[in-house]
């Protein structure tokens, strides 16, 4: 028997079928990572405000902490764990690592989401392209501009260019 | 595991200094200054990174804080009996509970965990409540029922120096003073008069937060063998033992573990002890099982211990050619409610000034103020952002007045390198020359700036520069102690794997990575197979914590030390297996061979092998202290370090004329890293404290409503959201062309120096000398908000002064100053009027 306050619905995420019973006013953010234990995506303000908390619905980028779970059922999820293909790691990943785009790591997982979802429709996205994507993504650490930098990179691998990252990005001016 | 043999250890202490290594060739370095991928990069980039709120426990509880609705009041009635009665709660705090204060500071215990008779803003803690769900607790925090008692309430330094009862603490100064110094170097009024030209003017700098990420999180357990385990979201692991040991007296210090999580950004903001870490530890101990308590964004707003509002007078005398004879310097720091760690602020408002340039005659006044408002403490830069923007902006206006150069009169007065400051801090390497050099060719200074060429969509083009200094780490610690200031223990595996163990703690800095690199070049190993446990009090030495951008310098002296003594036991093993000498040896590439046949080599594992079955189990340590402090007056332990940091920067700003909004197009800037351990990662560090200053010229506060509440004048914060609270997203991030400058010094591992905070110290003063480039209005004030601009223009279309800013300082006796003369005019460090004290109070 389900708890009466709880309700049983069942998730994809990442490719893969999750059952959970929980409260109905639990977000998706908040069933992600207390029921499925997928830690990875993190809050910063549960208000919409900060995006570490974006994940994919059906390939597109939401704010998980504003989304109601009961909503989620029956779509394909798709969460930071998801990125890699088992121990491959996604280009953006490879690029966000060699740069430094993630400091502390914290917002990584929600700018990895959207700028993921990002690189699949706009195969060569231009810089002012990027910041508005990212836009909804605080950061506090890095500035941007590695971000920045690392997005274009693993654009610029994914279209099958041999792209290294530039000099001054490296190394300064 | 046995240490190596002490008698080829090369001397008993802790490393001062690193002799060797500092003016090592670049091209003969393999690890050191290349992009190589932080040690954690892949955690990072996966979500697998676990900070202190991913971790759970079986039967974990979860614990909330009420927190107080009142800014000033007396607890005349606390009931918690229908909190305690609800289905589901497991435990109840009062502050009765947790009897004993703590702070940072040993001067400033003036915190409870939970406020037991009185409340001080609002926002402090009263009640702590633990149940099995979130929910149950926040319910149960609703039920609890506390009487108040107001009393007045104080909002600022003017209203603090105007109020001296009632007091919001009974101790300080007297009233709401908490701290007065008042300084005095060389002979001031002599440097005045030889001035051809003097200038004051006031200043002020709001008050704003770290604002990490990743809210504060702790889980803490108490298991059946009596031993106490805390993870926690703390930049400062130790420290928190500490407070910790002190508060759950009698519960001994070794039964107590510390566990700093990675942090999801700190810049200041997890260095305290904070009550919701001490209600988890007492909470888990009553309970018996793990408690978890996650802070709320608009909590950490609460927890704040950031920038403190500074309010500044600054008067400056120079020569014709604008060389600094003599300043004057007051600061005005509205504290908040708790001490924090605002003894130290207050020095650091007053300590730096004399690094950058060279002054003669120095006399500084400092206080802090208790206020009824969330406590202030270190932020990125810590005391000297608001000095540093006063200064800046001053030598600029002082730059016009005698038609000089802003980058030349700066480029006459630099300190000298090896020098000692006229309040005897130590400079060491200094590239302060070449920054401005590359930023003034790099942004075309010379041709651009005063041209106030128009954009296409009629703005005003300008250009500002600015200069700063940061020290790579105190050169004491928080508690007087004659300890290292950190130590590394290095276990060598049979294998071939090195394991580091550290107390550092990565906020995102990359402090591990620092520990494999350096490592890793000794070793001639690679920094990625590097194991490295960091930052648990039960496992790892002592590191004093990621503050004071300290952990590059100490800790890596220490590595380096660790990592020498293994290399050393290593080469002799492997020398005798080899039939070569031992200084024959080299270690690169993961092995170990002969410089003279470099076919004649073992692989790093089997040179471990050699060694290990001619010695034993091979581990080793290393510590640093930093250099004795040359300051012997009272105050003078907050400044010195063992080496300093120079950065200079350009802004450009295009200013709409019509009505003070700005936008900032471009940034330039250089900082002089001594040696850069990573490029890429000491890029990342010099745009992130870029991107953070600008923040805080642009645009962000830590506001208050002052209002009344039930007829009691509250303060509540204006902002406490990531939403309302202004940071500037990627849409607001300029083009920043970065320079980093190295000029490798005696006392840092490979010559480096610090990194972490010192680049965003030139951006706020560049930011308003832009403005008054562009347009002509000075804003003295920080945030350089497009109203102050507009204000600025409006007044000076009025025929007023084009000046937004304060004109006032509150009234304060600053009494005697202490007087000590400078090295030039023979001074020995110690102030000639002190009176004789004892040595342990002298700290």
């Amino acid at each position: 028997m389900t708890d009466p306050g709880k309700v049983l619905a069942t998730f994809f995420v990442n490719g893969e079928r999750h059952e959970c019973a929980f409260a109905p006013h639990k977000t998706l953010l908040e069933v992600l990572r207390e029921d499925l234990q997928l830690t990875g995506t993190k809050h910063g303000c549960e208000l919409g405000e900060c995006g570490a908390c974006t994940v994919q619905i059906d390939g597109v980028p939401v704010l998980s902490c504003l989304v109601v779970a009961l909503e989620a059922v029956g779509k394909q999820i798709r969460t930071v764990e998801g990125l890699a293909d088992g121990p491959t790691l996604h280009p953006l990943q490879e690029t966000f690592a060699d740069l430094g785009a993630a400091q502390c790591g914290y917002c990584t997982p929600g700018v990895l989401m959207t700028a993921e979802a990002l690189l699949r429709r706009d195969r060569c996205p231009s810089r002012d392209t990027i910041k508005q994507c990212l836009a909804g993504n605080l950061c506090r650490c890095t500035g941007y501009l590695k971000i920045f930098e690392a997005v274009e990179l693993a654009a610029a691998r994914l279209r099958g260019e041999p792209a290294e990252p530039r000099k001054e990005t490296i190394h300064g001016s | 595991m046995v240490l190596d043999d002490p008698a080829a250890r090369p001397a008993p202490q802790a490393r001062t200094d690193a002799p060797w290594r500092h003016d090592v060739k670049k091209e003969d370095l393999k690890v050191i200054g290349k992009p190589i991928r932080k040690v954690d990069a892949r955690s990072k980039v996966s979500g697998l990174t676990r900070f202190a709120d991913d971790l759970t426990l079986p039967r974990m509880l979860h614990m909330k804080l009420l927190r107080s609705t009142q800014a000033h009041a007396r607890i005349r009635h606390l009931d918690v009996s229908k909190a305690r009665a609800l289905p589901g709660v497991k435990g109840v705090l009062t502050g009765n509970d947790l009897p004993i204060p703590f702070g940072i500071l040993p001067v400033s215990q003036d915190e409870h965990a939970l406020c037991p008779d009185k409340v001080r803003f609002v926002g402090d803690p009263v009640v702590a409540i633990a149940a099995s769900t979130e929910d149950i607790a926040w319910d149960a925090c609703r039920l609890v029922e506390v009487d108040y008692e107001p009393l007045p309430t104080v909002g600022s330094v003017h209203e603090a120096a105007a109020t001296e009862e009632p007091r919001i603490h009974d101790y300080g100064v007297r009233g709401n003073i908490h701290r007065l110094e008042n300084l005095e170097f060389g002979d001031l009024a002599g440097g005045f008069a030889a001035s051809d030209h003097v200038r004051e003017d006031t200043f002020f700098f709001e008050g704003n937060t770290h604002l990490p990420m990743e809210q504060h999180a702790t889980l803490a357990f108490f298991d059946r063998d009596g031993k106490l385990t805390v993870w926690s979201s703390t930049q400062t692991p130790h420290y928190l033992h500490k407070a910790l040991t002190r508060v759950l007296h009698p519960l001994p210090a070794h039964h107590i573990r510390v566990i700093a999580c990675p942090n999801g950004g700190g810049f200041g903001g997890k260095s305290d002890p904070f009550n919701h870490e001490i209600c988890a530890a007492k909470m888990t101990i009553l309970t018996g099982r793990p408690v978890k308590i996650a802070l709320t964004r608009e909590e950490v707003f609460w927890c704040h211990r950031g920038r403190h509002p500074v309010l500044m007078k600054a008067r400056v005398g120079v020569s014709k050619t604008g060389r600094i004879k003599a300043l004057d310097f007051q600061s005005y720091l509205d504290g908040g409610a708790y001490g924090s760690y605002g003894t130290a602020s207050t020095f650091y408002t007053g300590a730096l000034q004399t690094v950058t340039y060279a002054v003669e005659n120095y006399h500084f006044r400092g206080v802090r103020f208790f206020t009824n408002k969330a406590p202030c403490g270190p932020k990125r830069g810590h005391g000297t952002p608001q000095p540093r923007f006063a200064l800046e902006v001053l030598l600029d206006k002082i730059a016009h007045d005698l038609g000089l150069d802003p980058a030349q009169i700066r480029l006459d007065n630099l300190a000298p390198r090896d020098s000692l400051t006229a309040n005897f801090l130590r400079i060491g390497s200094m590239g302060l020359g070449p920054c401005i050099q590359k930023v003034v060719e790099g942004s075309s200074w010379k041709t651009r700036r005063g041209t106030r060429e128009k954009t296409a969509d009629g703005w005003i083009r300008g250009y500002g520069l600015a200069c700063s200094s940061y020290l790579s780490g105190a050169g004491l610690p928080i508690y007087w102690n004659g300890m290292p200031h950190s130590g590394v223990q290095l276990k060598v595996d049979r294998s071939g794997l090195v394991t580091a163990f550290c107390g550092s703690t990565d906020i995102g800095q990359g402090s591990d990575s620092v520990l494999g690199w350096i490592i890793g070049e000794v070793l001639g190993i690679d920094p990625l197979g590097i194991r490295v446990v960091t930052s648990d009090t039960d496992l790892t030495p002592v590191d004093l914590g990621s503050y004071s951008s300290r952990v590059t310098v100490m800790t890596g002296n220490a590595a380096m030390q660790a990592a020498e003594r293994a290399r050393e036991i290593i080469a002799r093993g492997a020398a005798e297996h080899l039939g070569v000498p031992p200084s024959r040896l080299v270690f690169a590439d993961a092995r170990v061979f002969d410089a003279e046949d470099p076919q004649k080599g073992v692989s790093f594992a089997d040179a471990v092998i050699a060694a290990e079955s001619r010695y034993g189990t091979i581990g080793t340590v290393g510590s640093y202290t930093p250099p004795k402090t040359a300051a012997k007056f009272r105050g003078g332990g907050v400044g010195p370090s063992p080496s300093y940091s120079y950065s200079a920067a350009v802004v450009e700003v295009e200013v709409d004329p019509a009505t003070g909004v700005y936008r900032v197009p471009r940034i330039w800037v250089a900082h002089d890293i001594g040696r850069s351990l990573n490029a890429a990662v000491a890029m990342g560090q010099i745009e992130g404290g870029v991107y953070m200053g600008l923040g805080e010229a642009m645009m962000e506060e830590m506001a208050y409503r002052d209002r009344t509440h039930k007829g009691q004048r509250v303060f509540v914060h204006k902002i406490p959201s990531l939403l309302e609270y202004k940071s500037p997203s990627t849409l607001e991030m300029p083009d920043i062309t970065t320079y980093v400058v190295e000029d490798p010094d005696r006392n840092g591992p490979f010559g480096a120096k610090e990194v972490g905070q010192g680049p965003l110290l030139p951006i706020m003063p560049a930011v308003a000398n832009a403005v008054f480039d562009a347009v002509g209005v000075r804003v003295d004030e920080i945030p350089v908000s497009f109203e102050k601009v507009f204000a600025a223009l409006e007044a000076q279309k009025n025929g007023k002064p084009g000046r937004y800013g304060p004109d006032n300082v509150p009234p304060v006796d600053f009494g005697d100053s202490l007087k000590v003369k400078t090295p030039w005019q023979g001074g020995d460090g110690t102030a000639w009027n002190e009176p004789k004290r004892d040595k342990k109070a002298a700290r």
